[in-house]
C-alpha cells in the first residue's frame, strides 16, 4: 500500500480528484444560495408588504431582536438554561437506559417482567405525563429534565438491549470456553460490539432531548429557548418566536455535531469499526 | 492407556414450549491422548450440540462425558474451542486477540505472554501483532484464532466447523497448515465438519453420525493414511474408499 502512495497519481485520478472537489464545491455554493434566496424573499415580502412583518417576522427584524438579547444579556440566560437542561436529560436518559438495558441482558427474568411495562409507556404519548410531573417537581427545571428523561429513556431502553441481545453468539460460547464470567462478556464483548448501536442511540437521544426540553419549556418554565416561544406567542411577538426557533436550530445543531465529532474521535482513539 | 475424552450413552433432549426435541440419542465414542478426530453427520444432526456438550456449554439429559476421568459440568481450562468463522474482536488487534483468554483469566503474565509471542512467532504472525483482523487475509486470521485457542494452553482443541467460511483453495491450505500446527503442539483434537474430505484428509479416526436423534452410526479407523500429510491423502486410493464408504452412510439419512 505505501508504495502506491508514493507513487505520482496518473492523470485521470488527478482528474478524478478535480471532478469530486469541484461537485463538493458547487454543492456547497449553492446550499449557501438558496439560503441566501430563501431570507432575501422573506425580507423582500416584508419590505414590500406581500406579507404581514407582524404575523410572519423578517430577517433584519430577527436580527434586531437578536441585537436586543445579547445586549440585555437574556440570550446566553436562556441559551444556557436550555442548553443544562437537555445535557442532563440527555446524559442521565442514555446512562440509566443503558443500565436498565444491561440488567435487561443479564436476568432474562427481568426482561420478561419488564416487557409489557416498556411496551405501554413506549405507546403512551410522552406530554401526556407533563401535568404529572410539574405537579410533583414544581414548576422548574426539575420537572423538564423529567420530562426529557420520560421521552428518551424508553427509546434508550430498547435500542440498548436489542443490540445487547444481538451480540454474537458464538463469539460468546468462545468467551464461556475461555473461563469469562458474565461480567467479562459485558465488558470485554457485549460493550464494544455495541458501540455503533450506543453512538446510533446517541444521536437519536440528541434529538429527543430538545423535544423533551422545549415541550418542559412550554408547560412551565422561567427561562430558556422554549419559554422564549411560548412567550413571544402570548405577547404577539412573532419577532422574538422566530428569533428562539432559529436559535433552537443552531443549538440543537452544534449538540448532534458534538456528537458526531466525539464518534469520530473514539473511533480513531479505540479504532472500534462503525 | 486412559481415554482423554470419554463419552457414554450421551443423550439430550430440549425441552420447549412446542415439546421435545430428542437431539442426541446414546452417543458414545472415546478419544485418546493426541489423537485427531472427525466427527461428520447430515447437516443439522447434532455434531456441533455434540462439542457444546464436552466443552461443558451446556448440560446433557443423561449418559456421561469425562475429560481425563473427570467429569465435565463446567468449561474446563483443558478445553480450548476453535468456533465457527474466526471470532477475532475487530475492536482489539491481534496482540489482544490472542491474549483474550490469558486476559480473561488474569494470566497475562510476562511468561504467558512470552509463550503466546513464540507461538506468533513460530507461526509467522509476530509482524502483525499490532494490525487489526480486518488486514489480514483468511488463512492468517483462521491461525490467529488457533493461536488465541493454544495461548491458554489448553491440552484438547475442539474445532467447530472452523474453516467453512473460506473458499475452496484457502479452505485446503488452511486446513493442511492447522493440521501442522496442531500436530506440531501435541494436541488431541476434535474436529466438527460437514466437508467428509477434510475430515479424512486430517483425522485418524472418522466418526459419522446419523440424522436427528443423532446416534453414532460407525468409526472408520484411517489406518495406514495416519502417517501422510493433508494434501498426500487426497492422492492415494484409499482417500476415495473412505470417502465413498462415508458418502454412502450419510446419504440413507439425507
Amino acid at each position: 500500500m505505501p508504495e502506491q502512495m508514493q507513487r505520482a497519481p496518473s492523470p485521470q485520478r488527478l482528474a478524478y480528484l478535480r471532478a469530486g472537489r469541484n461537485r463538493r464545491r458547487t454543492i456547497h455554493t449553492v446550499q449557501i444560495l438558496l439560503l441566501a434566496v430563501l431570507f432575501g424573499l422573506w425580507e423582500l415580502s416584508a419590505r414590500l408588504g406581500w406579507s404581514d412583518a407582524f404575523l410572519v417576522s423578517c430577517p433584519s427584524r430577527i436580527a434586531a431582536t437578536f441585537g436586543n438579547l445579547c445586549r440585555s444579556g437574556d440570550l446566553w440566560l436562556h441559551i444556557g438554561t436550555s442548553c443544562y437542561e437537555t445535557v442532563v436529560g440527555f446524559t442521565l436518559g442514555t446512562l440509566l437506559g443503558t443500565l436498565v438495558a444491561v440488567g435487561m441482558w443479564w436476568s432474562d427474568f427481568v426482561s420478561r417482567v419488564l416487557d409489557p411495562y416498556l411496551v405501554v409507556r413506549n405507546a403512551l404519548p410522552k406530554t401526556a405525563l407533563g401535568p404529572i410531573f410539574i405537579v410533583w417537581m414544581g414548576a422548574g427545571t426539575g420537572s423538564i429534565i423529567v420530562m426529557t428523561l420520560a421521552i428518551s429513556l424508553i427509546v434508550t431502553i430498547l435500542n440498548m438491549y436489542m443490540g445487547f441481545t444481538s451480540t454474537d453468539r458464538n463469539k460468546i460460547q468462545l468467551m464461556r470456553t475461555l473461563g469469562a464470567t458474565r461480567s467479562q462478556i459485558l465488558w470485554m464483548l457485549v460493550f464494544p460490539s455495541n458501540y455503533p448501536t450506543l453512538f446510533n442511540t446517541l444521536k437519536v437521544n440528541v434529538g429527543l432531548s430538545w423535544v423533551g426540553v422545549i415541550m418542559g419549556e412550554f408547560l412551565v418554565s422561567k427561562a430558556g429557548l422554549g419559554y422564549l416561544i411560548v412567550y413571544g406567542s402570548q405577547v404577539f411577538n412573532m419577532d422574538l418566536v422566530m428569533t428562539s426557533v432559529l436559535i433552537l436550530a443552531v443549538a440543537a445543531v452544534v449538540m448532534y455535531q458534538f456528537v458526531l465529532w466525539l464518534e469520530k474521535i473514539l473511533n480513531k482513539h479505540w479504532g472500534v469499526i462503525l | 492407556m486412559g481415554m482423554i475424552i470419554d463419552l457414554r450413552h450421551v443423550a439430550l433432549t430440549y425441552q420447549s414450549p412446542d415439546g421435545e426435541v430428542e437431539a442426541l440419542r446414546d452417543v458414545s465414542f472415546s478419544m485418546e491422548e493426541g489423537e485427531f478426530c472427525s466427527i461428520v453427520g447430515p447437516s443439522g444432526c447434532g455434531k456441533s450440540t455434540t462439542l457444546s456438550l464436552i466443552a461443558g456449554l451446556e448440560k446433557l439429559s443423561s449418559g456421561s462425558i469425562s475429560i481425563d476421568g473427570e467429569a465435565v459440568s463446567a468449561p474446563s481450562p483443558k478445553i480450548g474451542l476453535m468456533p465457527q468463522r474466526d471470532q477475532l474482536f475487530e475492536w482489539k488487534n491481534i496482540w489482544d486477540n490472542v491474549t483474550l483468554g490469558l486476559a480473561i483469566r488474569h494470566q497475562n503474565t510476562p511468561e504467558q505472554q512470552a509463550h503466546v509471542r513464540e507461538l506468533l512467532e513460530r507461526y509467522g504472525l509476530l509482524g502483525f501483532a499490532r494490525k487489526r483482523p480486518g488486514q489480514l487475509s483468511g488463512g492468517m486470521r483462521q491461525r490467529c484464532a488457533l493461536i488465541r485457542t493454544l495461548a491458554t494452553n489448553p491440552r484438547i482443541l475442539l474445532l467447530d466447523e472452523p474453516f467453512s467460511a473460506l473458499d475452496y483453495q484457502t479452505r485446503l491450505s488452511v486446513s493442511a497448515d492447522i493440521y501442522r500446527i496442531i500436530r506440531q503442539e501435541h494436541k488431541t483434537a476434535l474436529l466438527v465438519t460437514h466437508d467428509i474430505a477434510e475430515a479424512i484428509s486430517m483425522s485418524d479416526r472418522v466418526i459419522t453420525l446419523s440424522g436427528r436423534p443423532a446416534t453414532v452410526k460407525a468409526i472408520h479407523d484411517m489406518g495406514e493414511l495416519r502417517t501422510l500429510s493433508p494434501l498426500a491423502r487426497r492422492d492415494t486410493p484409499e482417500f476415495h474408499t473412505f470417502f465413498n464408504a462415508i458418502w454412502k452412510e450419510l446419504d440413507i439419512n439425507a
